[in-house]
């Protein structure tokens, strides 16, 4: 276990040590992209990896927390920080009230229960009057951060953007890792079990369940200040079903496989956003082809490689060592 | 990653007119690069997509002609999937990295708004020509950013008042119930009572609705003399072939369209969308200049006759490459604008025109109704014109707009 954590922690620091140098070849704004989506996707894969959760309503979250940072800087004159905070904290509220409704019920109704809800926050978010309907809420200002910190450099506002992400992935991992993060795989491998254990079940599964919604919040209030608008694309059902995409292409289930889904789904829109329609096609087709061969995604099939191949040397080690004894005693 | 994409599109579209010889003007990097943004895939790729992009090469073509190709001059394109969350960071990356000059077309109104605000920004030039609203020339104007071919307004207004005066004096609404919609049916209200007109009622419909059938009755069961359709895309084109299964245009009522294209029309066929009745700011069949236009834009496109937002795209490039060549520098993006706005337009499709300080650009307008089937003599002959809407009085009068930029 410790051997573990070590060996994701290395990985964790070489992906920051990745992250500090990537702007200085990729475009900036880009990068900011994938990590908001890395976070909503890491958010989402807390519930769906580690508590077997499937919610297909995650965009609620996203972009309603996009909305209310969006709203809350530019309307009512908030410092970004602050914006970015009431966007998380209304995001676990929303958390908090769709999660209560939503835990009741498994599997399939689970996922539909969400989804309904989110399609009523899609509902309310194009008929209120502060969201700017099809509009949006357009030029978020970028203030400076703590009233220092000139946040419309993209550079400048990169870091920052990569340091919230390190807090966001921090605080999913330091759960995972937790007698907490045990007992919700605990519910995960078989509920009915960790009920007989004694445990508060539902109360598990509603605390992760709020904390996931946080986090999408974290990710869509940061997003909004990035992009200076905030709009539909973000609470629509196709947002809840693109990060369970990422989350599948990247590897479910695996700390790090959300991030890489994320990286590989954005890439995949932007760069190849010339080819027009084929970039769905070709979507598509990665999700068949995912889901047919490499079930575990792309981080769960390096991982599963790398354990076989330790498995396999340390046999051949035992083989080695059996053999000589049999050579000694001979 | 980034670069064999971005080579490969410029590879593929990369339109240049190599001066021959000729002293290079103090371009920024020595080009003219104009980046055409909008639906390559979606619902609007048909009336904007590949046929704007054919367009703005056109017009460099023919403005390369014009100026024994004196400049060099650049197209790129993009597909913003109608998501501005993807449209900004594609025009950002434009600006920042791909040294773009000016950005032109973008339908889908949120987007180009995020567009308007970052052009401003980075002081490029923002011609629009794909997306509606009004707001882009009212309070949402920059000094960076033209609209250059509708709006909402306009087209509020041309079909609303254009048909009162031809005796649809009453109407009944059917409103997609969102902002947009409800912006539509107010604008156009507002017109058909100022021209004398009656609303003897309305119904707001769900977006995005699938089934109008009762909404329908009741706008059939009102005996008003039309019907105004205050709703866009997949959910105009449904209430249009529905009102047709419930014969409703048969029977007499007749449909007004708010914001109708000549593909949707095609797309329909003229037997659903016979009667309808809007108003563009372009058709293809009205001159000779624009008929040649669409006969070698339908010989590069697959057949399909060009949108007034595609004739529009071309309108625009030409006026920005005018602008340039005069300045002999693209760098500064407001005052290539403000050069654009002190000379009048004068092009093959849009004719003479002006370009007000707000950034409304200033042409006719039209009122058309769709032919019947047997009025029909060719592919793609689908118009009567009915009315046309005089320059001065086709857009919204520039004091109404809250445009800062205006002087009170």
């Amino acid at each position: 276990m410790a051997g573990r954590m070590n060996r994701d922690m290395q990985a964790f620091v070489a992906l920051m040590a990745l992250g500090l140098v990537a702007p200085l070849m990729i475009y900036p704004v880009f990068l900011m992209k994938v990590l908001c989506f890395a976070l909503f996707a890491c958010a989402f894969n807390l519930l769906i990896g580690y508590v077997g959760l499937l919610s297909f309503g995650h965009a609620m979250f996203f972009g309603f927390a996009a909305y209310i940072s969006g709203h809350t800087v530019k309307v009512l004159g908030w410092p970004t920080e602050f914006g970015i905070l009431a966007g998380t904290a209304v995001a676990a509220g929303l958390g908090l009230v769709a999660g209560a409704i939503a835990i009741r019920r498994q599997g399939i109704y689970f996922a539909m229960v969400t989804l309904a809800l989110a399609q009523m926050v899609f509902f309310f978010c194009l008929q209120a009057k502060f969201t700017g309907g099809e509009d949006g809420i357009q030029a978020i200002p970028r203030r400076p951060l703590f009233g220092v910190l000139g946040i419309t450099n993209d550079f400048v506002f990169y870091y920052v953007v990569l340091a919230i992400f390190a807090i966001g992935f921090l605080i999913i991992y330091r759960t995972i890792h937790s007698p907490f993060g045990q007992v919700l795989k605990a519910i995960r491998e078989n509920e009915a079990r960790a009920i007989s254990l004694g445990y508060a079940v539902d109360r598990f599964k509603l605390i992760a369940f709020v904390l996931s919604a946080a986090l999408a919040g974290l990710a869509g209030a940061t997003k909004a200040i990035v992009f200076q608008l905030a709009s539909l694309t973000d609470v629509t059902w196709q947002m809840s079903g693109e990060v369970v995409l990422m989350t599948l292409v990247g590897g479910m289930g695996t700390v790090f496989g959300p991030i890489v889904g994320a990286a590989v789904i954005i890439s995949m829109q932007n760069y190849l956003a010339g080819f027009g329609e084929w970039v769905l096609v070709i979507q598509g087709a990665i999700f068949v082809v995912t889901v047919l061969l490499f079930r575990r995604g792309i981080v769960g099939e390096i991982l599963a490689f790398i354990g076989r191949a330790r498995a396999s040397s340390a046999a051949e080690q035992q083989e080695v060592v059996a053999d000589r004894q049999v050579e000694a005693g001979g | 990653m980034r670069f064999s994409a971005r080579a490969l599109l410029a590879a593929a579209v990369t339109a240049i007119c190599a001066g021959a010889g000729a002293a290079q003007a103090q371009y920024s990097d020595g080009v003219i690069k104009i980046g055409v943004m909008n639906d390559q895939s979606g619902l609007y790729a048909d009336l904007t997509g590949q046929g704007s992009v054919w367009a703005a090469k056109k017009a460099v073509e023919d403005f390369c002609k014009a100026t024994k190709c004196h400049d060099k001059i650049e197209v790129v394109f993009a597909d913003h999937q109608n998501k501005p969350d993807i449209g900004s960071n594609v025009v950002r990356q434009w600006y920042d990295v791909d040294k773009v000059d000016v950005v032109v077309d973008v339908p889908t109104s949120s987007v180009a708004l995020a567009v308007n605000n970052i052009t401003k920004e980075k002081n490029k030039v923002f011609l629009v020509s794909g997306a509606a609203t009004s707001d882009l020339s009212g309070k949402a104007c920059t000094p960076n950013t033209i609209h250059w071919t509708y709006d909402t307004w306009a087209l509020a207004n041309g079909t609303g008042n254009a048909i009162v005066k031809t005796g649809g004096n009453t109407w009944f609404f059917l409103t997609a119930d969102y902002a947009f919609g409800h912006a539509l049916e107010r604008d156009t209200e507002a017109v058909v009572l100022k021209s004398g007109g009656k609303v003897l009622g309305k119904v707001r419909h769900p977006f995005p609705g699938q089934d109008f059938s009762s909404f329908l009755l009741q706008a059939q069961a009102s005996k008003a003399k039309i019907i105004g359709l205050a709703n866009a895309g997949g959910d105009t084109i449904n209430s249009i072939k529905q009102a047709a299964e419930f014969g409703i245009v048969a029977g007499g009522q007749n449909l007004a369209g708010l914001l109708v294209f000549i593909t949707d029309v095609h797309a329909l066929g003229l037997k659903t969308a016979q009667g309808l009745i809007f108003t563009e700011s372009w058709y293809w069949d009205t001159n000779d200049a624009n008929r040649a236009f669409a006969k070698e834009f339908a010989a590069a496109n697959k057949g399909n006759h060009p949108t007034m937002i595609q004739a529009g795209v071309y309108s625009a490039v030409t006026h920005y490459l005018k602008a340039v060549h005069e300045l002999k520098s693209d760098a500064d993006g407001a005052a290539v604008v403000a050069k654009m706005k002190a000379t009048p337009t004068d092009d093959k499709l849009f004719g003479k025109g002006s370009i007000r300080p707000d950034g409304r650009k200033i042409h006719d307008m039209l009122l058309l109704e769709v032919k019947k089937p047997e009025e029909s003599k060719a592919p793609w002959d689908y118009y009567k014109v009915r009315a046309t809407i005089p320059a001065a009085e086709a857009f919204r009068p520039i004091d109404q707009g809250g445009c800062p930029l205006v002087k009170k």
